[in-house]
């Protein structure tokens, strides 16, 4: 039987919705005001919400300081390139699961979850040493594959959970009709699971774009992103609100706007399988 | 050619064997049907000559050749599944050229093949559209059409006509078996329904419980069962037996009469019962009778016949027709 929504009920819900949604935006919004104060407005107490000097000042000081052009680059290298990376590893292991499973393929699967739940912390040095010693310290290609190492994980259970809802039968379909391993990935599993592999993939550009523990510990300068640009501004000299809500402004607006357009493409993503 | 030899063919997944070791030789152009109830292991068997399945033990040859250990793709056999399993990406041209393309094949050979499929199977007006455009039988054209653009060894054929509703169901089993006729190629086909099997196989093999209960032409079966199980199982309606008095007077544990090998009579017969149900078809009279000892018995009468339910009336079996079985069911 299908349940009534009355609609003081329907009223109830829409407001908690809203409220929710404003009290998780808020922060932004918060940001992107108070780039536009000065310093001066950014800590004035009460707070000033609307009724203050709007100025670029703080984005034109940022502009001069910071090379953001540099470290835009360097996110969009290594968001780019550990999903990249990651999607290269995680289709063939994903494929392995979800196909050809043996016993342990759940147990494996159980595992390399668990790993997201140990604090990276955990494995900062050894990593940092290793990093040092490779000569890996403050380059792209060394943080582009740690953090594909990290989302690994949420890779290829995403795309086994999107493998599995096509149909073994297809894929024997392209095997009898002489596909090679190779082929039948290429022709028939990609193309069938695309709108799955775009979800991850923005969702894990999205990750890496916004992961901030890995690039602040292994970069300084030349492989920083925009979250090292970021944290640039905490200086030692005091807090400069105003200017660091800028730079947090210049480093989200891209991954915003991103995620903004593919927004549908997301939430089918990460609400596939859970509804049939 | 399309020979293919299973020699002592056998299959387990873990500890359970699902195929405890199968010979069957199967000729050159032959329709081959495999046919028994659900879990009896027809469709593993397909998989293993198909090679989407390895074998535990035994070999499989297709024409003469050893392919035990050979990819799907070696083995120069095409499948038609039961879900179609049809590109959903790719037009129904795209479908039928897949294995061409995957073959290496230029485009206008492509090209030609697919038309030439499309024009046996009456698929021409429907090349660009994609699957999901296209209606049960079409999908299953389509399906048909992949399958005999690669000129196989051999066709495999899993349970092709299963999502199918009854009247489609009747015209693709007549377009298959024309089919058959014209490419005269090797076709194996997986049913569990008998009047498939007995309507298009040159030969069946029933099979239960992983094991060949018996192989031989469709009448052959019908006329012939090697024991109770083939019996039953080949003719529709099911097979009647009778166990008790009335068989001993046959020197059998049981004797098995056809629903349309009884006698009618309200008068007077060999066994007495009262009809439960009875379904006027105007071409046929199906009567359910329970025999005063219990048993429930299946009568098929020809043309109308004024029985109704409550009726007493006495069933003889005719003359000849009448199966006899010991008591491990083998028939006598």
């Amino acid at each position: 039987m299908a349940r009534t929504v009355t609609p003081a009920r329907k009223l109830t819900f829409t407001i908690l919705a809203w409220g929710i949604a404003g009290l998780i935006f808020f922060p932004i919004l918060w940001t992107v005001l108070t780039s536009f104060k000065t310093e001066a407005d950014a800590i004035a107490s009460p707070p000033k919400f609307l009724f203050f000097d709007w100025t670029l000042e703080n984005y034109a000081t940022v502009q001069e300081r910071s090379p953001y052009v540099r470290h835009f680059l360097n996110s969009i290298a290594i968001a780019l390139g550990s999903t990249l990376l990651g999607l290269a590893v995680a289709v063939p292991a994903a494929w392995s699961m979800a196909f050809q499973p043996a016993r342990r393929t759940r147990d494996v699967l159980m595992w390399m979850l668990s790993t997201k739940m140990m604090p990276a912390v955990g494995v900062l040095i050894p990593i940092y040493l290793l990093f040092r010693d490779l000569g890996l310290l403050d380059t792209r290609s060394g943080v582009i594959v740690v953090l594909m190492l990290m989302n690994l994980p949420i890779i290829v259970w995403m795309l086994y959970t999107y493998f599995r809802e096509i149909p073994g039968e297809i894929l024997e379909a392209a095997r009898m009709d002489g596909a090679s391993l190779w082929n039948e990935i290429r022709h028939v599993l990609l193309p069938m699971a695309l709108p799955g592999i775009a979800s991850t993939m923005l969702l894990n550009i999205i990750l890496a774009w916004n992961e901030a523990f890995w690039t602040l510990n292994l970069t300084t300068s030349k492989a920083a992103p925009l979250t090292a640009f970021i944290a640039s501004y905490s200086s030692p000299e005091g807090l400069f609100y105003a200017k660091l809500s800028a730079a947090s402004t210049m480093a989200i607006a891209p991954i915003l706007i991103m995620g903004w357009f593919s927004q549908k493409q997301l939430v089918r993503g990460l609400t596939f399988g859970a509804v049939k | 050619m399309g020979s293919i030899t299973l020699r002592r063919v056998r299959k387990s997944f873990d500890t359970v064997e699902v195929i405890p070791g199968v010979d069957l030789d199967i000729a050159d152009g032959e329709f081959v049907v495999f046919v028994g109830p659900s879990g009896c292991g027809k469709s593993t068997l397909l998989r293993l000559i198909a090679g989407l399945e390895d074998v535990t033990d035994g070999q499989i040859l297709i024409d003469g050749q050893d392919v035990t250990h050979a990819a799907p793709s070696k083995r120069r056999l095409a499948m038609v599944f039961q879900s179609y399993a049809l590109y959903p990406h790719m037009s129904v041209r795209k479908n039928i050229a897949f294995p061409l393309k995957m073959a290496g094949l230029s485009a206008a050979e492509q090209d030609a093949r697919v038309a030439q499929a499309a024009g046996i199977l009456n698929l021409t007006p429907y090349l660009d559209r994609r699957p999901g455009q296209l209606s049960g039988g079409q999908r299953q054209r389509v399906a048909i059409g992949r399958a005999i653009v690669r000129e196989p060894a051999a066709f495999l054929f899993d349970e092709p006509l299963s999502n199918l509703d009854a009247a489609l169901r009747v015209n693709m089993r007549v377009e298959i078996s024309q089919l058959h006729k014209k490419l005269a190629t090797t076709m194996v086909y997986v049913t569990h329904d008998q009047v498939e099997a007995m309507t298009m196989a040159d030969k069946i093999v029933v099979l239960q419980a992983g094991r060949i209960e018996q192989v031989g032409s469709p009448l052959d079966l019908y006329n012939s069962p090697a024991n109770r199980f083939v019996a039953g199982f080949i003719g529709s309606p099911n097979m009647n037996f009778v166990e008790g008095e009335a068989a001993a007077r046959h020197g059998a544990h049981a004797i098995g009469v056809r629903p349309e090998h009884w006698q009618l009579s309200t008068t007077a017969g060999a066994l007495q019962g009262t009809v439960g149900v009875a379904e006027h078809l105007g071409s046929d009279t199906f009567l359910h009778v329970g025999l005063d000892g219990g048993t429930p018995i299946v009568v098929r009468a020809a043309g109308e016949v004024p029985v109704h339910h409550g009726d007493r009336i006495w069933l003889t079996p005719q003359d000849g027709r009448i199966y006899r079985f010991d008591a491990q069911g083998l028939a006598l």
